[in-house]
């Protein structure tokens, strides 16, 4: 694969910020957008706009093809069974938490058990913390040991027979971890637990084949694909959303309503209530076909190689502390200096240019856990290069030049 | 932006190595800051005398270089004097920080203008603000002895 033809491909990298070529190492955050993207947003809102659904005018049915275009793309991009299976959501954090409801309504009783990690996500917690308060859940944390691997055998031993649902990252966005999901879903199964899968950190970088994983939910976040914000996805086994209530109510998932009954509509219908975030639908498909011009493959040979590259010039830098050494790990590298907090790396590199993030990374539990009250986060992207690591960590060596630390 | 401007050497000094740190004896009052955005933490102390003048004030807590040194600069130049001077010190801080770049404040000597408005380049950096602010919250919640802990995401 040729990075700089890929690169070329994204319209911020042409320009500048604070006078300097962006290096941005944030896609962990969010990804940058490609040109395809943001022409099919364009092109869908100067011509083909129309909200999708009932409408019977061409407009409409031409926008509800292509916003149904997206969804078939997206299932043979997880490798769903079928197009019934891809709900549309706002973000993977509406995702959840639209699990976290309506499972919690039907199945969650006082008392029961969430299981979840010390990896996760603000999003793959709070929403669960609700059924506590709510309900009376009770929330476990499987432990993590010191490289940020999940305990295999603390994990089993957490799963107890009220333990109604797992929770679980397939990729952490502090220490890079990639969790053995299949693992995870096979101790489950034996214990007949169904297993949601946050997959914001996975989905861009890493295969995701949710038959293969076999996992009964998996939440992805489109804007760190490549894609456009406003737009996230519910993978779930059909006969979880067929049991399931909805979600939110309102226009498009219902299929009558009367003064005295409503029903709902038909998968996925049921699920997307009100007008979606149509152009953003239809232009996410342009970012699959951007995922899927380079091949999966390609993404994860690049991006092990760039962080095998960054992690190796990192750790030559003197009191530099990478934070994590997990087994199998992705592109997202938390660090620490000693002496300099992560406030001050970031404004400083910021300054060069080089665009990382500084803070708990919406993850306070794992950094209570890890000790740590603060991180700097380098996250890779596809379109990052060797160059951008080596900028990355010559803007380091400035920041222990303006602390004077050696 | 210049990164000089933020990070001037009395930053980086005091940053590395901050006065009045600890618990000072017998302290009147007390209290808790923390903004939760970065993790930064601060307890202040505060030994107020019989004419309700700042006998001592010190802090503990954790946090980037421009917190770190804001509140130690903040120790300093409160010391001493009255607590009604001392509230006007925290305004005109805070006005600097977020209106003037400038200190406005009649209650300080050339010298500990100096000081304070090294802080004053914290205005080029918005994210940034916050740190800069929260000892000095802190130190009006403790002079007001208000039961809950000051955080930096309920305060504008």
């Amino acid at each position: 694969m040729d990075i700089n033809l890929i690169k070329s491909q994204f319209p911020i990298f042409s320009k500048k910020v604070n006078g300097k070529f962006l290096t941005y190492l944030d896609s962990s955050n969010s990804s940058q957008k490609p040109l395809s993207v943001l022409k099919a947003l364009d092109y869908f809102y100067k011509n083909e706009f129309s909200n999708i659904g009932r409408s019977i005018h061409s407009l409409a049915v031409n926008a509800t093809n292509k916003f149904e275009e997206t969804r078939m793309s997206v299932k043979k991009f997880i490798n769903a069974n079928s197009k019934d299976e891809i709900i549309f959501t706002k973000n993977a954090t509406e995702a959840i938490n639209l699990v976290a409801s309506s499972f919690g309504q039907k199945y969650i009783k006082e008392g029961d058990e969430i299981l979840v990690t010390d990896l996760e996500h603000h999003s793959n917690y709070v929403p669960w913390h609700y059924l506590r308060e709510a309900k009376g859940a009770i929330i476990k944390f499987a432990p993590i040991n010191d490289d940020g691997d999940i305990i295999i055998e603390k994990f089993k031993e957490l799963i107890s027979p009220r333990t109604k649902i797992i929770a679980i990252t397939h990729l952490s966005n502090v220490t890079g971890t990639i969790v053995p999901i299949k693992e995870i879903v096979e101790i489950a199964r034996k214990k007949n637990v169904p297993v949601l899968v946050d997959g914001c950190q996975s989905a861009p970088h890493i295969k995701i084949d949710v038959k293969d994983l076999d996992c009964d939910f998996y939440a992805i976040s489109c804007h760190k694909v490549y894609g456009p914000t406003g737009v996230g996805i519910l993978y779930a086994k059909k006969k979880w959303l067929e049991e399931l209530p909805p979600y939110i109510g309102g226009g498009g998932m219902i299929s009558e309503v009367k003064k005295n009954k409503v029903s709902y509509a038909p998968l996925p219908g049921k699920f997307e209530a009100g007008t979606m975030p149509t152009a953003e639908v239809v232009a996410f498909n342009e970012s699959i076909k951007f995922m899927n011009s380079i091949g999966i493959n390609n993404i994860v040979k690049h991006e092990a190689e760039l962080t095998g590259y960054a992690l190796e010039k990192l750790k030559k830098i003197n009191s530099v502390n990478i934070v994590g050494n997990p087994k199998n790990k992705a592109g997202v590298i938390s660090f620490t200096i000693k002496g300099i907090h992560p406030h001050d790396i970031s404004t400083i590199v910021d300054e060069d240019g080089v665009a990382i993030r500084a803070g708990h990374h919406c993850c306070q539990v794992l950094h209570e856990r890890l000790n740590l009250t603060a991180t700097a986060r380098a996250s890779i992207g596809v379109y990052n290069t060797k160059e951008d690591i080596d900028v990355l960590c010559k803007a380091i060596e400035n920041c222990r030049k303006v602390f004077g630390s050696k | 932006m210049d990164l000089k401007e933020l990070y001037q050497d009395i930053i980086l000094e005091h940053g590395k190595s901050p006065r009045n740190y600890g618990k000072c004896e017998k302290y009147t009052h007390q209290a808790k800051g923390h903004n939760p955005l970065c993790g930064d933490q601060v307890q202040v102390y505060l030994k107020l005398n019989k004419e309700n003048k700042v006998e001592d004030l010190t802090f503990e807590g954790s946090g980037c270089a421009i917190s770190i040194a804001s509140t130690s600069i903040m120790t300093e130049l409160v010391k001493g004097k009255s607590v009604k001077i001392a509230k006007q010190i925290i305004v005109d801080f805070l006005d600097m920080i977020r209106n003037t770049a400038d200190i406005k404040s009649k209650d300080l000597d050339d010298d500990q203008k100096t000081k304070i408005m090294s802080l004053s380049g914290v205005k080029q950096y918005p994210m940034r603000v916050k740190c800069a602010t929260l000892a000095w919250h802190t130190l009006t919640s403790a002079i007001d002895k208000k039961k809950e802990d000051v955080n930096t995401e309920s305060i504008d």
